[in-house]
Parts: C-alpha cells; sequence; structure tokens
C-alpha cells in the first residue's frame, strides 16, 4: 500500500507509520480484491447448478458471501483500526488465493464432478459433516486431547526428571545411558501389541506409550542440556555457598532449559503419531478412532472434516507449546531470534 | 561510579581474612601423565593486605586461586585460612573471575542475590542487594538482563555479586582482563575504593604490571608452569598512587626483568 512520507514528515511523533489524520480516507485495496475473489466463489457456489445433488450448497455459497461483505466492509473501514490493521492488511494475497482455490474444488467436485467419488468431496460435504456431526466431532476432539494431555504431561515430567538425573549423577547416568540408548531409537509403536496386553484397559495403554513416545526426546535433550552446562556457572555458585540440591534446581535446571524445550517440541510431535495409532488400534473414542471409524463406512467426507479438526488440534498445541516457551525462556529474546 | 552514600548504610564489615600457604604443589594429570602446575609454593597473607600474584600467561596463578577458593584440593601442601585448613569453597572467600559469568536466566538483581539465596539468607538479608548495586553503580539496572550489559557493566554486577556476601577474602582471577583500557583503568580505582573502605583481605591475578603496581600492597612474581614464587615485593607507596609516579616506575621496571622482559624497557 502507498506509505506517505510526507504524511511522517510533518507529524514526526508518528513514528510507526500508521498516519492517523489520513487514516480516515484511506481504504485496503488488497481487502476489496479479496473481497471480491470471494464474492466469486459465492457466485460459483450458489449460481453455477450442481453436478449431483449435494445438501449445504447454499449455505456454502451464503458463508462465501458473507466473508465478501465482511472483507468489503474491511477493506472499506479496516484503515481506522490501525492495531488490527497492521496486523491482517499482509494476509490479503492468502485470502485471495484461499477464496480462489475453495472456487476450484468447488468447480471440479461438485460443479464439474472431475474428480472421482466418493474419494474426492466438495467444500459443501465438510459443511454438512461440521453441521450435523458437531456434537460428536467435539467429543471426539475432547477425548484425544485428554488421552493426548495425560500421557504427553506424564511423558515430559518422567522425561524431564529421567534426564536431569542421568546428567547430573553418575550412578543414574551408570545405569540410565545404556538404556536410553538401547529403548530410546526404538519407536513407542513398537511396544504397542505389549502395552495393550500389559495394560488393564486400552486408554491406560495409550497413556503408557504416548508418555513413552514423549519422555524419550525429551530425557535425552534434558540430559544433554544439563551435561553442557558450562563448570564456570557452577563454579560461581559453589564458592557462593551453593549446596547441591541449589547447584541441581537453580543452576544446572535453568541452564538446560533452551534444550529441555527442543525435546518438549520433538516429544510433542512424537505423540501425535501415537496418539494416532492408539486411536485407530485400540481406543474406542477420539479423532483417531473417528478417522478410521468415517473410513470404514466409507464416508470420505467425515474423515476430511476429522481431518481438518485434528489438524486444528494439533497446530494449536503446538502453538500453546511456543506461548509456554517464549514466557519460561523470556531471558533468551536477546540472545536468540525466532 | 562507587556510590559512598550507599557505603555508610553498610553495616561494619568485618576485617580481612589471613592466609598461610604452605609448600603447596599442583598437579594435572593429562593422558595418564602428570602436569606439574605449581611448585612448593608458600606464603604469608596478612589481613587486610592486597596481594598481586604476577606471572606469565598459563603459569598456574589460577590454579592457586582455585585451591584458595577450595574449589580444588592441592596435590601436595597445606591452605589455611584465618587459622583453619581450607577443604572446600566458603562464601567467606569470594572469586570474581576473568568472565563476569552471570546467570544469563536471571536478571541483575536475582544475580547478585544470588550467595544469599543459596545460603537461604534473602529475607534477612535483602537490603544488601541494593546496597551492593548501588555501590557498583547499577542501581538503576535491577530488572536489567545480562546480556543488555556492557562488558564493564556486567563485571561490576559480578562485583556486586561476590560483595553482597560481605567477603573477607575477595579473589580476584584478572577481573579486567577483558575490558577496554579507559573502563579497565576507571574499575581500577573502584575496587581500590572497595578494598579501602570494606578491608577485606585480596589476591588479584593479574599480567597487568601497572595493575598490580596501581593496586596491590605486595607483588608475588611466578615463574613460567609450574610456577614457583621468583620474588614477593612491596610496594610500600601510599593512596592513591599516580601511575607517572617514578618509584612506581622503577618497580615496574624491576618486574619486567623478573618477568624475563627487560630488553623492552
Amino acid at each position: 500500500m502507498s506509505s506517505s512520507s510526507a504524511t511522517i514528515d510533518q507529524t514526526p511523533e508518528l513514528v510507526s507509520g500508521v498516519d492517523k489524520p489520513q487514516a480516515a480516507n484511506r481504504i485496503w485495496v488488497g481487502g476489496l480484491v479479496a473481497a471480491a475473489a470471494w464474492a466469486a466463489a459465492a457466485f460459483v457456489t450458489g449460481f453455477i447448478p450442481d453436478d449431483d445433488d449435494w445438501g449445504y450448497s447454499l449455505q456454502l455459497a451464503h458463508l462465501l458471501a458473507a466473508a465478501a461483505v465482511v472483507l468489503t466492509l474491511s477493506g472499506l473501514f479496516l484503515p481506522r483500526l490501525p492495531v488490527l490493521y497492521g496486523r491482517v492488511r499482509a494476509k490479503a494475497a492468502w485470502l485471495v488465493v484461499l477464496a480462489l482455490g475453495l472456487a476450484v474444488w468447488e468447480l471440479v467436485t461438485a460443479k464439474l464432478g472431475w474428480l472421482p467419488r466418493p474419494f474426492f468431496v466438495p467444500p459443501q460435504a465438510l459443511l454438512e459433516v461440521y453441521a450435523d456431526e458437531w456434537r460428536k466431532l467435539a467429543e471426539c476432539t475432547y477425548h484425544s486431547v485428554l488421552l493426548l494431555g495425560s500421557g504427553y504431561l506424564l511423558g515430559a515430567f518422567a522425561g524431564f526428571s529421567v534426564g536431569v538425573a542421568v546428567g547430573w549423577s553418575r550412578i543414574a547416568a551408570y545405569w540410565g545411558h545404556p538404556l536410553l540408548r538401547f529403548i530410546g531409537p526404538l519407536p513407542a509403536t513398537a511396544w504397542l501389541p505389549i502395552a495393550f496386553f500389559i495394560f488393564p484397559s486400552s486408554w491406560s495403554a495409550s497413556v503408557f506409550l504416548i508418555a513413552l513416545a514423549t519422555a524419550i526426546p525429551v530425557a535425552i535433550l534434558t540430559w544433554s542440556g544439563v551435561s553442557a552446562v558450562g563448570s564456570a556457572y557452577y563454579d560461581i555458585a559453589r564458592t557462593l555457598g551453593a549446596s547441591q540440591r541449589f547447584l541441581v534446581l537453580k543452576v544446572a535446571v535453568p541452564a538446560s532449559l533452551p534444550s529441555v524445550f527442543v525435546g518438549l517440541f520433538m516429544g510433542m510431535s512424537a505423540s501425535f503419531a501415537v496418539l494416532v495409532v492408539a486411536e485407530m488400534m485400540g481406543v474406542k473414542a477420539g479423532l483417531g478412532w473417528y478417522l478410521s471409524w468415517a473410513q470404514g463406512w466409507a464416508a470420505y467426507a467425515n474423515m476430511y472434516a476429522a481431518l481438518v479438526v485434528m489438524a486444528l488440534m494439533c497446530s494449536s498445541l503446538v502453538a500453546l507449546l511456543f506461548r509456554v516457551r517464549d514466557h519460561v525462556l523470556a531471558w533468551q529474546k536477546g540472545l536468540l531470534r525466532w | 561510579m562507587v556510590n559512598s552514600a550507599a557505603l555508610k548504610q553498610e553495616e561494619a564489615l568485618p576485617a580481612g581474612m589471613s592466609l598461610e600457604l604452605s609448600n603447596v604443589s599442583h598437579g594435572f594429570s593429562l593422558h595418564g601423565e602428570v602436569l606439574p602446575v605449581l611448585s612448593q609454593v608458600s606464603l604469608n597473607v596478612q589481613p587486610g593486605e592486597f596481594v598481586a600474584l604476577l606471572g606469565p600467561s598459563g603459569c598456574g596463578k589460577s590454579t592457586l586461586l582455585r585451591l584458595v577458593a577450595g574449589l580444588e584440593p592441592p596435590t601436595q601442601g597445606a591452605l589455611i585460612a584465618d587459622g583453619e585448613a581450607i577443604t572446600g569453597p566458603d562464601p567467606s572467600r569470594v572469586v570474581v573471575f576473568q568472565d563476569p559469568t552471570l546467570y544469563p536466566w536471571r536478571t541483575i538483581y536475582d544475580n547478585v542475590a544470588l550467595g544469599l539465596e543459596a545460603r537461604g539468607l534473602l529475607r534477612t538479608h535483602k537490603s544488601r542487594i541494593d546496597d551492593a548495586l548501588k555501590l557498583v553503580g547499577l542501581e538503576n539496572f535491577h530488572k536489567a538482563f545480562p546480556h543488555q550489559l556492557s562488558g564493564g557493566m556486567a563485571q561490576r554486577a559480578a562485583l556486586a555479586r561476590a560483595l553482597v556476601n560481605d567477603p573477607r577474602l575477595l579473589i580476584l582471577d584478572e577481573p579486567l582482563g577483558k575490558l577496554d583500557s579507559l573502563t579497565r583503568l576507571t574499575m581500577q580505582s573502584e575496587i581500590l575504593d572497595l578494598w579501602q573502605r570494606a578491608g577485606f583481605t585480596s589476591l588479584l591475578v593479574t599480567h597487568d604490571i601497572e595493575e598490580a603496581l596501581f593496586l596491590a600492597t605486595r607483588v608475588v612474581v611466578f615463574s613460567p608452569r609450574p610456577a614457583r614464587i621468583v620474588a614477593d615485593i612491596p610496594v610500600d607507596r601510599p593512596y592513591p598512587r599516580h601511575r607517572g609516579d617514578s618509584y612506581l616506575a622503577d618497580l615496574r621496571h624491576k618486574l619486567l626483568g623478573l618477568l624475563g622482559m627487560d630488553a623492552t624497557w
């Protein structure tokens, strides 16, 4: 968009580049282009006749039209809200491509029927699933998050404790190191048959597997973090009268936290994989179960819908972990950039 | 930079520590062989003295400081502080290293609080932290993180972290070695000021002859590794000293000779 250097010269106190005096007259061109794209998608959906009898075509067209209206209003008035505008304005290209992608998807499935059915479904089929099955999907998401959360937190705690112990104590290293090296590379899913046999329920077996998948990278990265702490840090604390306990909790642990978080991220990816497998193989709830159940009924729209929910769940959890890290490792901001 | 008002609030500091090293030898085992680092070092330090240990780089002076700090036991000989054998680190003997080694995850305030926290004195002696920060001129940097400080400021924070414990022996391991020359000169005066007011004993390792002569009441010269004491020279000159003083210049000449650098005079 046009940034007006003249305005900034006149009002040097506005350093941000968002010049308030002019903002009232300005419009967000990118937003209007995006609005046109969404309107086009709405037109394609609403006015081109369907190839087959699809429910929810009209509802989808209404939704797309509503998006076009919101974007039109944004294009006209959003520059008056500088904070929000600053965040959204760069997303215009994404909004345009998203609408065009939806329109093409709509064309090649519902309108022209070029893609083989029933494997490929139009967007309104997903909409239909969300409208009819949102209760069930929410329930499945709840079960998945509960299972994943229990296993992940347990595994993160166990892995962290083992990592600190192995990194700190010679005895723990003597016994722990070979075990970690031997068991560590084995994918947690390899334990699945044994776990389902040993544990009283498939739920507890799955918690164990998710915990195991999480714990191993966390343990290894915590261990390497603790053993990488410079001896100078310990010397300082020792000359100031620190006890062993203080050296572990107040020196080794905080110094190794950046590495611990790398382990937590790796553990999270591993836990997702185990969650889906566990739910597909044994647990009778959750999004993984829903996926395999939908596949069994050849309900492909439900599969895609669940996949989207699952992607949202996973990316939200990763985003949450990022927030936690940014908070805990705020002191690193000046050292590292991300 | 040293704030004199802050010091008046300080409670009366205890006098310095006496130190007695007799026949201290030390070595490191390297690939199965013993590498001698210190050889038969005997040294007596009176309470309140400022002793500079001067010697070529890598001769083993810093190892001697680690032994005095109690971070390592000597291979041979005895180290006695105030009549008691040194068996381990103690907060009455605090080290300031060449690198400030502040904990990057702690604010300056929390770094300075480290010693009190480690000894469980945080609640009762909290005011000492502010005093120490004022003493080194960092009272406005409580919430700063170490990476936000310049080299000189970080070393001042390290000094405050040592002083907050009320040390009776301050062990300085080339504390100004990595600073630019102007900051170095400023901080030499600050350290001198702190020592004169607080009355602790000071043990300074340096390879800067001028620094040793500007600060110390006594300069002990070491040979190359394994370090032995070659000379023990009192610097009988009142403070504040002047760098251009002809007496100090003569001593400097003498010390250069002892270090084998006579030709550069």
